[in-house]
């Protein structure tokens, strides 16, 4: 029901989530199913955010090994039966992710990421430029080898949202979208308040998944979170004949992208002049990004030349300064748990991060799945 | 922006004669496509876009924007400015790959993708 605000008569509940992306519902539904109840707060519309605006590759491959864990667990253990769960469609699709190279560094630099990552306990590989036009056989000469994880893929990121959305609601949760959250404050030392454009709400725990708005939201409570922002273009072309379902990447990052279930492709990346040409504000597309993607897309794809574009979109990374989430509860601010700074790397491993910060909330701690490396603590200065 | 507080519906979903009519012709998203999408708890356009597709053809919302809207008010009983409009999106009409690549003149490799 849409009302006015002064009817938002719920204001208290087990936990209070901030954010109402894939994170904050993902989080809504493993509580609530547990039993808890929860109020989700959203300034903008559900799935808006970097959940509303991304590609929805499902990767473990080139990660940094501290959230390789969660990215195995989700895969392993989640992402095959999460639309059977949810009872919705996620258009998850597991045949693998190719990362291309074009010169003798590139191959260099990801034989090095598939180094660090076998030792992680990945299974991935280096294939030659021939095995990888074998695996994609659109790819020009130009590419001259790969990266190969067989067991990485795409989904649906909305299908996804929604899917923890609506069983959220089913069990109880209430979300209550239009309400931006001014700060956080403390009753006896513990995390308690949660003050709102609409008033105060309070929670046994307060989970903050607000993306980039994360950073100001915390320092209310001196907790500085190194994140920014860090926009980012994605534009989808019309629908096409099946041609290959792996994800693409590439060593240098010129684009990256896949086909959807739908039968258009997504293809994102960035100009490299938009952190110094855009004003976050609104999410405009800038005149250099297409072009620049298009122009690298082609020289590795060139069947795509007489592709159409239909329609393009911006959005921002919450970019911490490691390039790895925050997922830790606090010290200082018991009864808070923050989820953030996903770095534009978050859909993929949402699934696990929702079963990370349920443990976060109820026990203190993640026992499933080690986070141990993505503390909030972890940040020191280069002058150390 | 309007407070929306959403709740597990109790109502279960009701059928209407006109269902099965097209509201987005491009992706093919029908009357109750839409109902379905608000049904299940989603409330504004950009919502009900990401979650029926309805909006995201070749028009991209052009044609579908006002029965949208007016398909979602009458259900949630409110007035069609509450649910929001269609995201105006580049470019507004579909642009061939290779065009847009020659769109910075210095570019490199200009002569590879013209005809």
């Amino acid at each position: 029901m849409i009302m006015p605000s002064s009817s938002v008569e719920k204001r208290t509940a087990d936990v209070i989530i901030i954010g109402g992306g894939v994170m904050g519902c993902g989080a809504a539904y493993q509580l609530s199913k547990e039993g808890l109840s929860v109020i989700v707060l959203e300034k903008g519309e559900l799935c808006a955010g970097g959940s509303g605006r991304n590609a929805g590759g499902v990767r473990q491959s080139a990660r940094d090994v501290r959230e390789i864990p969660l990215a195995v667990h989700a895969v392993q253990n989640i992402w095959p039966s999460l639309g059977e769960e949810l009872g919705v469609d996620v258009e998850y699709v597991q045949k693998g992710n190719l990362r291309l190279g074009r010169t003798e560094a590139h191959l260099e630099k990801l034989r090095g990421l598939v180094d660090k990552n076998i030792e992680a306990g990945l299974c991935l590989r280096m294939a030659t430029g021939a095995e990888a036009r074998e695996i994609c056989p659109y790819m020009s000469e130009e590419v001259i080898g790969a990266s190969w994880c067989p067991t990485d893929g795409y989904a649906n990121p909305f299908k996804t949202a929604f899917g923890y959305y609506q069983r959220a609601l089913d069990h109880g949760a209430v979300f209550i979208t239009g309400v931006t959250v001014t700060g956080l404050g403390k009753v006896r030392g513990k995390i308690r308040r949660v003050s709102t454009d609409e008033g105060t709400f309070e929670g046994e725990s307060v989970v903050l998944a607000a993306g980039y708005y994360s950073r100001a939201i915390a320092e209310t409570v001196g907790i500085e979170i190194p994140v920014e922002r860090e926009d980012e273009e994605v534009f989808v072309t019309e629908r096409l004949p099946p041609m290959f379902d792996q994800v693409l990447g590439t060593a240098e990052a010129d684009f990256y992208g896949h086909r959807t279930k739908h039968g258009s492709f997504l293809l994102g990346g960035v100009s490299g002049l938009q952190h110094f040409t855009s004003n976050h504000e609104g999410h405009p597309t800038e005149a250099y990004t297409a072009p620049s993607l298009v122009r690298a897309i082609i020289g590795f794809f060139p069947a795509f030349a007489n592709v159409k574009i239909i329609r393009s979109w911006s959005g921002h990374f919450d970019t911490c300064v490691d390039g790895v989430p925050v997922i830790s509860a606090v010290d200082e601010a018991p009864g808070l748990t923050i989820a953030c700074a996903f770095s534009g790397h978050g859909f993929g491993i949402s699934p696990a991060v929702s079963i990370a910060i349920k443990e976060l909330v109820m026990d203190g701690k993640s026992h499933t799945i080690d986070v141990s490396g993505l503390r909030y603590d972890r940040f020191t200065g280069s002058a150390d | 922006m309007t407070v929306i507080v959403r709740e597990k519906s109790t109502d279960s979903f009701a059928p209407q004669a006109e269902d099965d009519m097209l509201v987005c012709r491009c992706e093919e998203v029908t009357q109750g496509d839409i109902r379905t999408a608000v049904h299940a708890g989603l409330r504004t356009f950009g919502e009900i876009k990401r979650y029926s597709r309805a909006g995201m053809g070749l028009c991209q919302g052009q044609t579908c924007q006002r029965l949208v809207r007016a398909v979602v008010a009458a259900q949630l009983k409110v007035p069609a400015g509450e649910i929001g409009r269609v995201a105006g999106r580049a470019p507004v009409r579909p642009v061939v790959m290779k065009e847009l690549a020659l769109s910075t003149e210095e570019s490199e490799g200009v002569d590879d993708y013209a005809e």
